[in-house]
């Protein structure tokens, strides 16, 4: 598949993990919920591997694999979003305290 | 779809601009006025990339396409409107188990589509599909634990068989065993479908043996899986977007992992393989003087001692949740704001049953994000404050974890709650916690219990301040 693209594949799989952790470092506790949501909506990103399975394979046993991954996949994503959003819609800030202090 | 850099370079170029705005999608969650414009951005990058990708002149089956993602869509805004804030947890298992299985779906279609096509495999595409089945197929089933585990349709309890980790290892070797000889020698289906299975026993047998109390840890540990197995899915297929999207999530779950077994003091090994809150156990050190007393006090004394107060924390723990009594707790807390009392929360890393779980509950009931406080934040300010209100928490208040070193949890971060002027806790009897110890925080002379269902207290605290 890569071929020499293997090593480069790796690359980009380490570096984008380093970043992963840089930024993830930073989310504070309050919303590591909705940032294992969120992030789990990201991890739905197999939707495109499901897609491109279902969109050009000719074989019915890979036909079947690839609409299960595809439906398990778009619930990830559609779901994953949606809940995150509906879960930070919630989080306000106190307008109370500020009005006192 | 055997290429990957043969691939157009409009798709590639959209795909790298779906990688920033992930990237961008999480940097925009490090704050709650953000976050949600962060999550939005996420969305974005998934929509571009999914729109791209249907571009692509190999997709000639718009009609399955359209099917499954009516399907998948239905199901998963139901999901998403449906699920209450305290299943919040099951929920990311589902998902987490949902992108496991996708990931690992992909990879056994790509294997199948190779076998029939008579292609032999090369080293590279051999070894990442028993990657992505092994990696997917374990979170697959770990998560269907996991959820049972959580919606209680399994037993909280540590299940363990005998030899269990033995077990686990020796199916861990019939796996890799199998794997090897499909990458060395040729591809074989049925061995193949035998690993699948294998590897979904594998992740039953992994998650079986973790009790309730440590399922954040599990929950952060298969969120990070889901990501992985993405990534093995993109390596697969060739496809950077999936890389790296999935090395985003495979680092975001090892970090919340890392959080977790840290606020619990233990080793991410000792999580899963030292079957925690199995039950034996026997008398274990907690501190607690022998002879000591525990003092109740009468809802309406403790709701003069905070209506005269000026500075009060409240500590909530998984048992607030259970009891349904956020709103309560929110309810008292307004009250005594009105009064110019200042109200702040404590929140342990642990109280809830994922990792950020207490704060969405109680976002749920409109307490302002800027009340909650981290361990860190607040551990320093009970010595100053004039009330603590533990309610429904229990381990991760006992001061043994401080002071006595032979203690099961010393070590173990925990809230100061001793350290305030007057404490009350809120229980409902003085059965120990997950950890099965004795907490010294019920004998301190400074605290006060209250038995009562944690609504039930509650409401009699709002009664009693509201005389006052």
């Amino acid at each position: 598949m890569l071929e020499g693209g293997l090593l480069i594949a790796i690359y980009v799989f380490v570096l984008a993990g380093f970043i992963g952790f840089e930024v993830i470092t930073k989310v504070p506790p309050t919303l590591h919920t909705p940032l294992m949501s969120g992030a789990n909506a990201i991890s739905g990103i197999t939707i495109i591997g499901a897609l491109l399975i279902v969109g050009s394979s000719d074989g019915l046993l890979t036909q079947i694999l690839g609409v299960a991954a595809l439906i398990l996949a778009t619930i990830n994503v559609v779901g994953g979003f949606m809940v995150t959003d509906r879960m930070l819609r919630m989080f306000r800030r106190d307008r109370g305290r500020e009005r006192s202090s | 779809m055997t290429l990957d850099l043969d691939l157009d370079i409009i798709i590639l170029s959209a795909y790298l601009v779906s990688a920033a705005l992930f990237i961008l999608g999480l940097r925009y969650m490090g704050s709650p006025a953000t976050a949600r414009f962060g999550n939005t951005l996420g969305a974005s990058g998934m929509l571009l990339a999914i729109i791209v990708t249907l571009i692509n002149e190999e997709i000639l089956r718009y009609e399955l396409i359209i099917a499954g993602v009516l399907v998948g869509g239905v199901i998963g805004v139901f999901f998403a409107r449906q699920v209450k804030m305290t299943a919040m947890p099951q929920m990311v298992a589902v998902f987490n188990g949902f992108g496991g299985g996708a990931s690992a779906l992909i990879a056994v279609s790509e294997y199948f589509r190779l076998y029939d096509a008579g292609t032999e495999m090369s080293l590279d595409t051999s070894v990442t599909i028993m990657l992505g089945v092994l990696i997917g197929t374990i979170t697959l089933s770990g998560s269907a634990i996991a959820t049972g585990k959580l919606q209680e349709v399994i037993t909280g309890r540590a299940i363990r068989l005998p030899l269990q980790n033995i077990l686990s290892a020796i199916l861990f070797a019939v796996i890799i065993g199998l794997a090897v000889s499909q990458i060395a020698f040729e591809a074989n289906p049925i061995p193949f479908v035998a690993l699948i299975a294998l590897c979904l026993v594998l992740g039953v047998l992994l998650v079986m043996p973790i009790g309730g109390a440590d399922m954040p840890v599990v929950i952060s540990l298969l969120n990070s899986y889901s990501g992985l197995a993405a990534a093995a899915a993109g390596f697969v297929i060739g496809n950077p977007i999936l890389i790296i999207a999935g090395a985003l999530v495979g680092a975001a779950g090892f970090i919340l992992t890392q959080i977790m077994t840290r606020a619990m003091h233990r080793s991410l090994a000792n999580v899963m393989f030292g079957a925690f809150g199995a039950g034996g156990g026997g008398a274990a050190a907690s501190g607690v003087a022998e002879g000591a007393t525990v003092r109740t006090g009468s809802p309406e004394d403790l709701g003069v001692l905070l209506a005269y107060a000026d500075s009060v924390i409240v500590v909530p723990g998984y048992g607030l949740a259970v009891a349904q009594a956020q709103r309560q707790v929110r309810d008292l807390a307004d009250l005594l704001e009105d009064r110019g009392v200042d109200v702040r929360y404590a929140i342990h890393p642990v109280a809830g049953r994922m990792p950020g779980h207490m704060n969405v509950l109680l976002a749920e009931v409109d307490v302002p994000y800027d009340r909650l406080y981290d361990l860190d934040q607040i551990n320093d300010e009970f010595e100053r404050t004039d009330v603590a209100i533990v309610v429904g928490a229990n381990d991760v208040t006992n001061p043994s974890a401080r002071e006595v070193t032979d203690s099961p949890i010393y070590g173990m971060p925990i809230l100061n709650v001793d350290h305030a002027r007057n404490i009350i806790v809120l229980k409902r009897s003085m059965s120990p916690g997950f950890a099965g110890i004795d907490n010294p925080l019920f004998y301190n002379e400074k605290t006060s219990m209250l038995f009562a269902d944690a609504k039930d207290g509650l409401n009699r605290l709002i009664e009693a301040v509201q005389e006052n």
